[in-house]
């Protein structure tokens, strides 16, 4: 049953997540490369507020899979720095904190982009 | 009839039964979720084979992020993004498709100025003012003595 709970949970607080952002697209004149970095400077600030916490802990990665998520992550890598390495933590808490992700999306594109064939055009 | 073009406009609002807005937004709702609960099952799995939580939230992303550039060159993610709009933009799937869609279209400008630059032309300015605020935000807990 707990199981269910989660993913539920997941589901919920991650629609609304995105479906914020298709009324930013829709009402504003954001376009999406603009409202990804807008998302994950929101998840730095509402990390480093301590307020995103709260919503990974009830909602799993309901909060944790949107780009607000990995603003968090970065300001969680930061602070996790600091308070160990001191100084030197404010650079590399953050690159620290996302290799996994943004190597992930270098080594797996450029792999995809090099086995695959781009879509034909018109 | 003459109308102006304020009037054809005002008109046709009223015509049209909803905005497509309304779908937009549920779809939007319905995909990301999924994606999120998708997220979560994995995380769940992952944490049943002896994962921390931690752990089992970068191994998530490492996922959704391999199943996302896979659909990408299989040129599925883009004909679900048509549909799901934020839905596939706003989690890290999107975040992946945006540096695997232009690293294949530009492939055929070649493999440093084409494949290797253009993948960063929506995850550059990402990385560029995400890095920047945590860098900001070090900045403020060193200072003020807040971690």
């Amino acid at each position: 049953m707990s199981v269910l709970v989660d993913l539920l949970k997941a589901f919920v607080v991650g629609g609304i997540i995105c479906a914020i952002g298709q009324v930013l697209i829709d009402y504003t004149k954001l376009t999406p490369a603009r409202i990804l970095t807008s998302y994950v400077v929101a998840g730095v600030i509402l990390g480093g507020l301590g307020w995103y916490q709260k919503l990974i802990d009830f909602a799993g990665a309901g909060a944790s899979v949107p780009l607000l998520g990995f603003g968090s992550l970065l300001a969680k890598g930061v602070k996790k720095a600091v308070a160990e390495d001191g100084v030197l933590g404010i650079l590399t808490g953050g690159f620290t904190a996302s290799a996994a992700g943004v190597a992930a999306a270098v080594f797996f594109s450029l792999l995809i982009a090099s086995i695959f064939k781009p879509k034909e055009k018109g | 009839m003459k109308m102006t073009p304020e009037e054809y406009d005002r008109l046709s609002k009223k015509a049209s039964p909803n905005s497509p807005s309304g779908k937009n937004i549920t779809m939007a709702f319905l995909i990301g979720g999924l994606i999120c609960a998708l997220g979560q099952a994995l995380s769940l799995l992952f944490q049943n084979n002896g994962m921390d939580k931690d752990t089992a939230a970068a191994a998530v992303s490492v996922s959704l992020v391999f199943l996302s550039v896979l659909l990408t060159g299989l040129n599925v993610y883009d004909n679900i993004a048509k549909v799901a709009g934020a839905g596939t933009l706003v989690p890290i799937t999107g975040f992946a498709n945006s540096m695997a869609a232009p690293a294949l279209e530009f492939k055929s400008e070649g493999y440093v100025l084409g494949l290797g630059a253009k993948m960063f032309i929506i995850a550059g300015p990402v990385i560029v003012y995400g890095i920047s605020a945590s860098v900001i935000y070090g900045l403020i807990i060193y200072l003020f003595k807040l971690y």
